[in-house]
């Protein structure tokens, strides 16, 4: 079985299991639509049935438990009671990792799986505890105590006695194919019997009048003979004997006598059609009853008025859009040409724009198509990438399960706006920090359910998971009803770990954002569950690395929220076009508050290299953008203009560039195995003249810049004393 | 001329692994994703045979046999069930719909192909 | 702007001859097996990588794609090139990914019988033990061949 199909079944898997986890969620909230329930039971049924394909026995067998229970519920045999609802939810998380073990490897939790099964059993009714899940053989279905050949292969000559009903023939059976078949095992002759054939005008052409006598010399064993009969058993008069078998033949006369009511040995000269079949039995001759063909299709569609309105049917049963499965690869060449198209375009705009020639409207206007043409294209191909965050959110609502029942605490995680669209890789880079700031909601935010109880909370948590579209971004939000930050001890741990002053003085905001300072971590010992060694510098990190933006704000006894900011897509960004020592290079218009030309009078000394500007009666540190890439300037021109940025604590500094060139859109071409992570780069862009502009960051821009940094202190110790 | 193979079937896993082993065998494969479509494709597909799930959203595989079998013209269509259910009344009920055979799930290679040719007479 | 390198199919050649394109760096000659060069480009200015080891010459755009671009000589230990329009930058494939390297000038395309090939005599310099991978005697002087993997893999530990 080649790889790939076993790679869509596990691509399969996922989609199953996030539809079994929706209608579980769904149940769970109250609805007990059938369908629901039925579409939960075909997920498991299909992922038990895949499985069951590629020899994943332990995700059958589990499959099959699940499934078991389910078809009770479905029956209306079983009510869905909570117990029952969260156990199936635990197993379908269960699911989840047995899957991920059958496709990364590694182990299943051995306990939690016995006792998850163990639970599953005592739901399942006793007539059915036979759960061992055999495919069946091919002798197996036969009620015929088989009597296989032994091992090695002989010879054996058959009588075969074959007499349809006629039930037969409405079952799409043919005999002429199980004759086929039976010849391909060895040598074979066969005889018409038409004794029970009436005269012509009293033909029944419903009923079924002719037997036949087969004799079959086949090495192959007994119960491979009776298989080919399988699907007709019940709907023939049959009967299989050995020629080695005496007692057998002794049977067969009899059977036969009482057949035909005479002397068997000797059957009635073949007629036609039996000729036929002794001399071409393998050619297509005329079927006693004719299979469809082509031809026959007039007829059918003549004869058969209501399929318009299947067809109406069609279009108003189907649920979902027709969808198209394409291979990514190629959704991102077509990204990259229509960036590179986008490029063109702005060469060609720039190339015209110095062209020497007097009146260019009428090229101008014809190139303001192409570029709107262009963006066309560009909106669309990225809608391709779009996906609705809801996959991403069902995974949240397990890790929140997980978590809650690891740290013994109850909450449930609400989710809005599930169907918002977020760029492919964005949804796939998001989960780990999800992930760990849900852990960390639940370990640090969400109190025990008796304290809770003690502050006059409902005894259940609830984090609120949302995603919505803002002005061009993507915010995601999580907000707990938890304790908050605890200001004091965040405070005091960060003065411990050296990360401020032990006088310093900071702001309710500032405090909360030491939690993503790198090398903090609240919890007092690593805990197994939001610890591991990272804390949320690591979230933040991830969400800096996409481009985006986090923030916290908190309310002590109410909770806290967690504001991640992404832009819609990580292939075209905003961007400002600056020079800075001869370089050109991109800022993201999203940092960018104000930007100003500069004159002397707004510089400030401030100790040996520290410089203030002045705007508007307000003091901002400057930093030097080409001191802080290491850039030598040719010229010792003093810079010319200010980019006013404003970090994620609020903080806002001025950025110092050369010279401003315009605004536009940029494709990101990521840096990565170009070369190795650059402080205060995030990536590059190809610009009209064809050459690469560096994307900065102004955030780590700053981080980088001593005179910044320098500043930050001054300010904090000045503030303290 | 080969011989045309509908699979009907809810689950993309399966529909690919008959696709493998038909195609690899020598049939023409079609497929339709639920017992909805199957019928709906019928007519223009005009296959030899027609094998299909149970367990489906739309129509399930006993709609599509009663669907089938229903049209005078069709009735002789071999149709084969695929199930899970190793359980007899599952056939029983599939037989009495009109079915042909039946093929349990798992199946191999060589168990598909019997079936196949034991209701079309088609060589593998 | 762009040169390519091409075997000349009417040259007649020895199953085991294998083609090189030979090159100078700092004065010196070294070579490349054909097969390694995707392509040959006169240099043009490159755009800076901030905070780049000094053997780094930035980055260009390669028909979309940005490839970084190396100074061979620098890597070898010898002085850094002053980058001019006579200068050639070989584009070759490192993991899949385009590569360029900047060398003084290509000179042309032997044929070389791996027999003849040279190890490298022990000499003290940790540089040129790993960059090269052989030396050749052609027209009496002496031709480096380049490692390329070594070369082209170890900056991306440095940056």
């Amino acid at each position: 079985m080649s790889g790939s199909i076993q790679d869509t079944f596990f691509e399969e898997c996922e989609e199953l299991l996030e539809a079994t986890d929706e209608g579980l969620s769904a149940i769970e909230g109250g609805d007990h639509n059938p369908e629901v329930v039925n579409a939960v039971f075909r997920a498991v049924h299909s992922i038990k049935g895949g499985a069951g394909a590629f020899g994943l026995d332990e995700l059958v067998a589990f499959a099959h438990r699940f499934e078991t229970v389910f078809d009770e519920v479905r029956a209306n045999r079983m009510e869905l009671d909570e117990p029952l609802i969260q156990l199936l939810l635990r197993s379908c998380d269960h699911l989840y990792n047995l899957v991920a073990v059958a496709r990364d490897g590694g182990e299943t939790d051995q306990a939690h799986h016995d006792m998850l099964i163990e639970a599953l059993d005592k739901y399942i009714p006793e007539e059915e505890e036979d759960l061992t899940f055999e495919p069946m053989g091919l002798g197996g279905p036969m009620d015929v105590s088989a009597i296989d050949i032994p091992a090695a292969p002989t010879e054996e000559t058959y009588q075969i006695h074959f007499r349809p009903l006629k039930d037969m023939y409405s079952t799409g059976n043919e005999p002429i194919f199980l004759f086929q078949a039976l010849q391909e095992m060895g040598e074979l002759s066969i005889e018409l019997d038409v004794m029970e054939l009436p005269g012509f005008d009293s033909i029944d052409p419903e009923e079924s009048y002719l037997s036949w006598n087969l004799t079959l010399v086949t090495t192959e064993a007994r119960s491979t003979v009776e298989a080919v009969f399988e699907f007709v058993e019940g709907l023939c008069e049959l009967s299989i004997e050995g020629a080695g078998d005496a007692e057998a033949d002794a049977a067969a006369l009899a059977a036969l006598e009482a057949a035909f009511g005479g002397a068997p040995a000797d059957p009635t000269p073949v007629s036609e059609p039996a000729a036929m079949v002794e001399e071409t039995p393998a050619a297509p001759f005329e079927q006693p009853a004719p299979a469809p063909t082509p031809e026959a299709k007039p007829e059918a569609s003549g004869g058969k008025p209501a399929a318009p309105k299947a067809e109406n049917a069609k279009s108003e049963q189907r649920g979902p859009n027709p969808t198209l499965r394409v291979d990514l690869e190629r959704v991102d060449r077509l990204i990259n040409a229509v960036g590179e198209l986008i490029i063109n375009h702005s060469m060609l705009a720039q190339q015209i724009a110095n062209l020497d020639v007097a009146d260019v409207r009428d090229v101008e206007t014809e190139l303001e198509g192409f570029k709107n043409l262009a963006r066309d294209i560009q909106e669309g191909v990225m809608s391709i990438r779009a996906q609705p965050v809801k996959p991403l959110f069902q995974r949240m609502a397990r890790i929140v399960r997980e978590a809650s029942s690891a740290t013994g605490k109850t909450c449930k995680l609400v989710t809005e706006g599930e169907n918002t669209e977020v760029d492919k890789t964005v949804i796939e880079r998001l989960a780990d920090p999800l992930t760990h700031i849900l852990r960390n909601a639940v370990d640090h935010g969400i109190e025990k359910p008796e304290d809770r109880e003690g502050t006059n909370k409902d005894r259940v948590g609830e984090i609120r998971l949302t995603a919505s579209h803002r002005s061009g971004s993507v915010c995601i939000e999580v907000k707990d009803d938890g304790a908050g930050v605890n200001r004091p001890r965040v405070k005091q741990i960060a003065i411990e770990k050296g990360l401020i002053p032990e006088n310093a003085e900071l702001t309710d905001s500032e405090i909360d954002n030491l939690l993503f300072a790198p090398g903090f971590s609240t919890a007092k010992e690593v805990s197994n569950l939001s610890g591991r060694g990272v804390g949320m510098d690591v979230v933040k990190n991830a969400v800096t690395g996409l481009g985006g933006r986090i923030n916290i704000s908190s309310s002590p006894g109410k909770g806290s929220t967690f504001t991640i900011i992404l832009p819609l897509t990580l292939a075209v960004m905003d961007g400002m076009v600056v020079s800075v020592a001869d370089q050109t290079m991109v800022v993201p218009i999203t940092s960018i508050v104000e930007t100003m030309r500069g004159n002397d009078d707004m510089i400030n000394n401030l100790g040996a290299d520290g410089t203030l500007l002045s705007i508007r009666g307000s003091f901002v540190p400057i930093c030097d953008v080409a001191g802080a890439l290491g850039l030598e300037k040719k010229d010792d021109q003093p810079p010319g203009v200010y980019l006013l940025v404003e970090t994620e604590t609020g903080q806002r500094s001025a950025l110092a560039v050369d010279d401003i060139h315009d605004q536009r859109q940029v494709v990101i071409k990521s840096l990565d195995g170009v070369c190795g992570e650059i402080a205060g780069v995030a990536a590059a862009t190809i610009l009209g003249d064809g050459k690469i502009a560096m994307i900065l960051d102004p955030e780590s821009i700053l981080a980088t810049s001593p005179a910044v940094g320098a500043f930050d202190t001054e300010r904090r110790m000045s503030n303290a004393s | 001329m080969k011989t045309k193979v509908l699979a009907i079937d809810d689950s993309r896993t399966i529909r690919n692994l008959l696709a493998a082993t038909l195609e690899e065998a020598g049939f023409e494969y079609v497929s339709a994703v639920d017992g909805r479509e199957g019928v709906d494709m019928y007519d223009d597909v005009a296959p030899d045979v027609v094998i299909t799930d149970i367990n489906m959203p739309n129509l399930d595989g006993f709609g599509v046999i009663e669907e089938l079998r229903g049209t005078d013209i069709n009735s002789k269509v071999p149709i084969l069930v695929l199930t899970t259910e190793s359980a007899p009344e599952m056939k029983a009920r599939a037989r009495n719909a009109g079915a042909t055979g039946w093929i349990t799930k798992p199946f191999d290679d060589a168990s598909l192909i019997f079936a196949l040719k034991r209701v079309t007479g088609a060589a593998a | 702007m762009q040169a390519e390198v091409k075997s000349n199919d009417q040259e007649v050649k020895h199953a085991q001859f294998s083609e090189f394109v030979s090159f100078t760096v700092a004065g010196q000659a070294f070579c490349l097996k054909i097969t390694q060069i995707r392509e040959i480009r006169r240099w043009s200015p490159v755009t800076i990588l901030p905070h780049a080891p000094s053997d780094v010459l930035g980055v260009m755009n390669l028909r979309g794609a940005v490839i970084p671009i190396y100074d061979l000589s620098a890597r070898f230990g010898l002085e850094t090139t002053e980058a001019s329009e006579r200068n050639v930058v070989i584009v070759v494939s490192s993991a899949g990914k385009p590569v360029g390297l900047l060398a003084e000038s290509v000179s042309e395309i032997i044929s070389i019988n791996p027999e003849e090939i040279q190890e490298t005599p022990p000499v003290d310099s940790r540089n040129t033990k790993e960059y090269i991978q052989g030396i050749i005697s052609h027209d009496e002087t002496m031709v480096r061949i380049i490692n390329l993997d070594a070369v082209i893999s170890v900056p991306e530990q440095v940056l």
